[in-house]
């Protein structure tokens, strides 16, 4: 099976919400919509589930447009951020509630849902309300409703974003082992770029209505196409350079030049404009063997017990840079950092990608 | 390819001919007679617009109309600020604010003619509590008689009988005020007022819309208390819209003017209740929604 | 700005409390330190949230006091205690443009209409707004809300404290550095005692010079987040900080070795234990995976782009092992080290204090 996106746009009033969109999703992928708030991707889920309708485009199942579809008819679950169960119902009640929808026999919906409430590890809650648990278990239990549908296509819209940071990290790890098993094709939308490295499978990065890039996570991460792309895919936000290619020279900052090898750059490179993006873990404090060394200032230091997050000021840049250790540092002082060329990605003046940096090419 | 479903028509289809037999159907007769005369027996001849154009130069409809709009005004400029006065002093939570809201709600449930006869006998002089306690005390109080007796009584029991409308309502958008929003006030030290002001009304915009809205839409159309209490009286002094339509079409039997009166009603309904809402929400559009 | 001490301070939301279950915050003595940034971190419900409306006055507390400079404010208003407080979601007054609502604590206080201006703009600034001051607050988004809020809290620079309650909740990844960036700057320039509480580690570890982590109702740890990382006082600490948490294998202490799955190793340093549980607790990052030590199997791996964080089983155990980028991760079996120093040892979940360390105390 596979849901195809065909053109699809999405405009309300003079607003455009969704941007003419390709997508083809896969049968038993596990598909991650990355971008901040607004981006689109609770936009983009809608149009997917059959809530809303298209302005342009069409959106098919198979080989089957099911476009004017309505979603009673499409066989989608879908999972919000709040934690949205039947209050009066046991959670085994909740879990059953669309398989008696569907008016299936009591057997079956009695092995289903043990069965669900087992994946989910709700077993001993099952003669609980939902309103008795906790966000962590309430959430299990959306969840499960979701996945005892035995549904197509499974919509989550940041389900953990409400949820503790430990019991997200539980609940985290353990999604991709329920999908793995569900065979369904799983929607999955965040802000957080480390999520989406985790639950892996493929990724969509959204900004302002747009899919930026679609592919493989890691490959979107190591490789991505546009220096939008990146920034929205790197948390802490990538930092970034501005330069000019002046033959051998590249100019930066306040009128400041270094050989073009200082960023593993070709001479053969066209002049011009070009942006030089990097990641916080990629600036250190010590100098090493052909790295380009950058003067900056200091601002602020965040210690997070084992690593150093220092908010750095280049001739106006705001950079991050994230070092090993726990350092005291003085801000204000003046601050050298170092950087290998093999890290650098090289963007043009419109922000796509010239040169992916080389040590993600090896890796 | 599957079109939009068009199922969902014939589950409104009940509905649509309940209206059809509830409202349609009698305002169409009602339209039927204001544009015909008849002497009785049945026999009717086409008039034409000839009694709206009656009606609109009858003394007596106008008059009825002012007093209608003052009653209206009075009540809304009495009924929404002492409601929302009693919705902030009613106990947030607890056994009181249960309590409070059984007793607000009781006026609400006693029928209209119940309240009027309530009242006719609560200020009658000779054996009326209220009546009787301000003839004691030297003043010279008869609804029956006095204008401003008649119409100083009807009010108050308006006020009655509809404030604790106002109040739940109102009541019901204060409790859905987060408490963060009091806590933050507090730490801004934001003064009693400005709260009222700042969180409390923007909050409660959108229910004093409804409450507004349905207190002129029923006090616009006021008649069995004040016909159960004044009959009217005295003189015309409390005869509103609909007590005048009532003894136009019943008294006289003059079926074609009270036809034409009573479709000009209905239009004088709309038409304000219209204005209203949309001067509310569009207030609400420009303060950015409650 | 104060010295905020709490002194023998508890709490219960019941009138009769019969045990010490029934307090939502055990008994607690402690002295937050004028001037410097705390957080309280802990999962929901562990009361932490109630202790920030204590110190704020928002909520009176059922047992003990609360001095603000040695100065006894139990029983006095938030607004008498002067502090200033940011919620978790957004409080902005709806029907004001984002000038009036960063004004309104300035000109509740009287202040004059030249300083409120000069401080809305710098607060406007520092918020990123100062474009859109004269916009309603009413239709602006969540985050844009938030950071009129923090504003309102920022504003006022004579606070004895600014309390925060979960302030980014409802803000995206990448805003959240910049305004905690503010933050700690706000923190250093003006040197409020500042308390931030929060379930999220991170905010917590890189916002506060010292976290106060919190569990059931307890304080199990005030620490720098160096202490938390290395020497976590509590298994839970070990769990809650650190992302995967600290692994823990059951031990046997031998003084200065331990046997772990049948495998005795050297600890570094020498311990003296009872009769309780004993165990073992590594952080992820102090394990090696190579040719030497305890042998395990590789289970997932899990590529987070700057590290991999790999699942290991090791004696029917689970563990995690944090391996950096550009380092090989084997693939199937492979043997665990531990990092010198990065060892921790616990009796009944409480950390046991190397020998050397007790006699230098």
């Amino acid at each position: 099976m596979t849901l195809t996106l065909d053109g699809v746009s999405k405009v309300v009033g003079d607003a455009t919400h969704i941007h003419p969109t390709d997508l083809r999703l896969e049968k038993g992928t596990m598909n991650v919509l990355l971008g901040p708030t607004n981006a689109g991707k609770t936009s983009l889920m809608r149009l997917m589930a059959g809530l809303d309708r298209p302005s342009a485009g069409h959106v098919s199942w198979e080989d089957e447009d099911v476009t004017n579809r309505r979603v009673q008819e499409r066989n989608v679950a879908m999972v919000y951020q709040q934690f949205i169960n039947y209050p009066t119902m046991s959670v085994r009640d909740n879990i059953a509630s669309p398989l008696r929808l569907k008016g299936l026999a009591r057997d079956e919906i009695e092995a289903r849902v043990g069965r669900t409430a087992e994946l989910m590890k709700l077993t001993p809650m099952l003669d609980r309300r939902p309103l008795e648990l906790s966000g962590g278990q309430q959430q299990r239990c959306a969840l499960a409703r979701a996945l005892v549908k035995d549904a197509g296509l499974v919509l989550l819209d940041e389900p953990l974003a409400n949820l503790d940071y430990k019991l997200r990290e539980e609940l985290r790890a353990e999604i991709p082992r329920i999908f793995a098993e569900s065979g369904a094709i799983f929607v999955y939308a965040t802000t957080e770029p480390e999520e989406a490295l985790l639950l892996g499978g493929r990724c969509a990065t959204l900004w302002q209505g747009r899919v930026t890039q679609f592919d493989d996570t890691p490959l979107v991460y190591r490789r991505p196409a546009d220096a939008t792309t990146a920034r929205v895919f790197s948390d802490p936000p990538m930092n970034f350079l501005e330069i000019e290619k002046r033959g051998d020279d590249l100019v930066y900052g306040d009128q400041r030049t270094m050989p073009v090898a200082a960023l593993g750059l070709d001479e053969a490179l066209a002049d011009g404009h070009y942006t030089a993006g990097f990641r916080p873990a990629h600036l250190s404090l010590a100098p090493q063997e052909g790295a380009t060394r950058f003067g900056t200032t200091l601002q602020v230091t965040e210690i997070t017990g084992s690593e150093t997050f220092v908010h750095l000021d280049h001739d106006g840049d705001r950079w991050i840079g994230l070092v090993p250790g726990v350092r005291e540092l003085e801000p204000g002082a003046a601050l050298d950092v170092h950087l290998e060329p093999r890290h650098v990605y090289l963007f043009d003046a419109d922000g796509a990608l010239v040169r992916p940096a080389p040590y993600a090419e090896a890796a | 390819m599957k079109t939009r479903n068009e199922k969902a028509w014939l589950l409104v289809l009940p509905v649509l001919i309940l209206v059809a037999f509830s409202a349609v159907v009698p305002l169409m007769t009602v339209v039927n007679y204001s544009v015909q005369d008849t002497f009785g027996n049945n026999v009717f001849f086409w008039a034409g617009l000839e009694w709206f154009d009656e009606m609109l130069h009858s003394e007596r409809m106008w008059n009825a109309l002012v007093r209608q709009l003052a009653f209206s005004g009075i009540i809304l400029a009495i009924e929404v600020p002492l409601g929302i006065f009693v919705a902030l002093n009613m106990p947030k939570k607890g056994a009181w604010s249960s309590l409070c809201l059984v007793l607000m709600a009781l006026p609400l449930l006693i029928p209209w003619n119940v309240v009027g006869t309530i009242w006719q006998i609560f200020g009658r002089v000779d054996i009326g509590l209220l009546g009787h306690t301000l003839d004691a005390m030297g003043i010279d109080y008869n609804y029956t008689q006095g204008f401003y007796a008649a119409w100083i009584t009807v009010i108050a029991m308006d006020v009655w009988h509809w404030t604790s409308l106002v109040a739940l309502l109102a009541y019901a958008g204060l409790r859905s005020i987060p408490d963060a929003y009091y806590q933050a006030a507090r730490i801004d030290q934001a003064s009693r007022w400005s709260v009222f002001r700042y969180i409390e009304l923007p909050k409660m915009r959108g229910v004093l819309t409804i409450a507004i809205l349905l207190r002129f839409m029923d006090s616009f159309k006021i008649y069995t208390e004040p016909f159960v209490l004044t009959g009217g009286g005295p003189g015309n002094a409390t005869t509103f819209l609909s007590i005048d339509l009532v003894k136009m079409a019943l008294g006289q039997f003059d079926l074609g003017p009270a036809a034409a009166f009573s479709l000009m009603y209905f239009l004088v309904i709309m038409v304000i209740s219209y204005v209203f809402y949309i001067v509310m929400t569009n207030l609400d559009k420009q303060e950015g929604g409650a | 700005m104060a010295e905020i001490t709490l002194d023998k301070l508890a709490h219960t939301y019941l009138s009769e409390p019969r045990s010490a279950d029934d307090f939502a915050l055990q008994e607690m003595n402690h002295v937050w330190r004028d001037g410097e940034a705390y957080a309280l971190l802990g999962p929901s419900g562990c009361g932490k949230s109630t202790l920030l409306n204590i110190i704020s006055g928002l909520l009176v507390p059922s047992h003990g006091r609360v001095l603000f400079d040695g100065r006894d404010v139990t029983a006095l208003s938030t607004a008498e205690r002067n502090i200033a407080q940011v919620f978790q979601f957004p409080v902005v007054y709806d029907t004001m443009t984002v000038r009036e609502n960063l004004a309104f604590p300035l000109k509740n206080r009287g202040l004059p209409a030249a300083e409120i201006a000069e401080r809305v703009g710098r607060v406007g600034r520092m918020i990123g707004m100062e474009g859109g001051l004269d916009r309603r607050a009413a239709g602006l988004t969540a985050d844009a809300k938030q950071k009129i809020s923090l504003g309102r809290g920022m504003v006022r620079d004579d606070v004895n404290a600014l309390l925060f309650d979960e302030p980014l909740t409802v803000i995206d990844p990448h805003m959240k550095w910049e305004l905690r960036t503010q933050l700690k700057q706000l923190h250093r320039d003006f040197g409020h005692t500042m308390i931030y509480v929060t379930h999220d580690q991170t905010e917590a570890l890189t916002f506060a010079d010292r976290v106060v982590v919190m569990n059931d109702g307890v304080v199990v740890q005030i620490g720098t987040p160096e202490e938390l990382f290395e020497r976590p006082r509590h298994t839970f600490v070990g769990y809650f900080i650190g992302s995967p948490g600290m692994n823990l294998f059951e031990a046997r202490i031998e003084g200065a070795r331990a046997v772990v799955a049948g495998t005795r190793f050297d600890l570094g340093r020498s311990y003296t234990t009872g009769p309780g549980r004993t165990q073992i607790g590594v952080r992820p990052e102090y394990i090696r995976l190579g040719d030497h030590g305890l042998p395990a199997r590789v289970t997932r791996v899990e590529d987070v782009g700057r590290h991999r964080i790999v699942r290991l089983e090791m004696d029917g155990q689970e563990l995690a092992a944090v391996v950096p980028e550009g380092r090989p991760v084997p693939d199937g079996g492979t043997h665990v080290q531990f990092v010198e120093g990065g060892v921790n040892v616990y009796e009944d979940d409480w950390r046991v204090t190397p020998d050397e360390e007790r006699e230098a105390a």
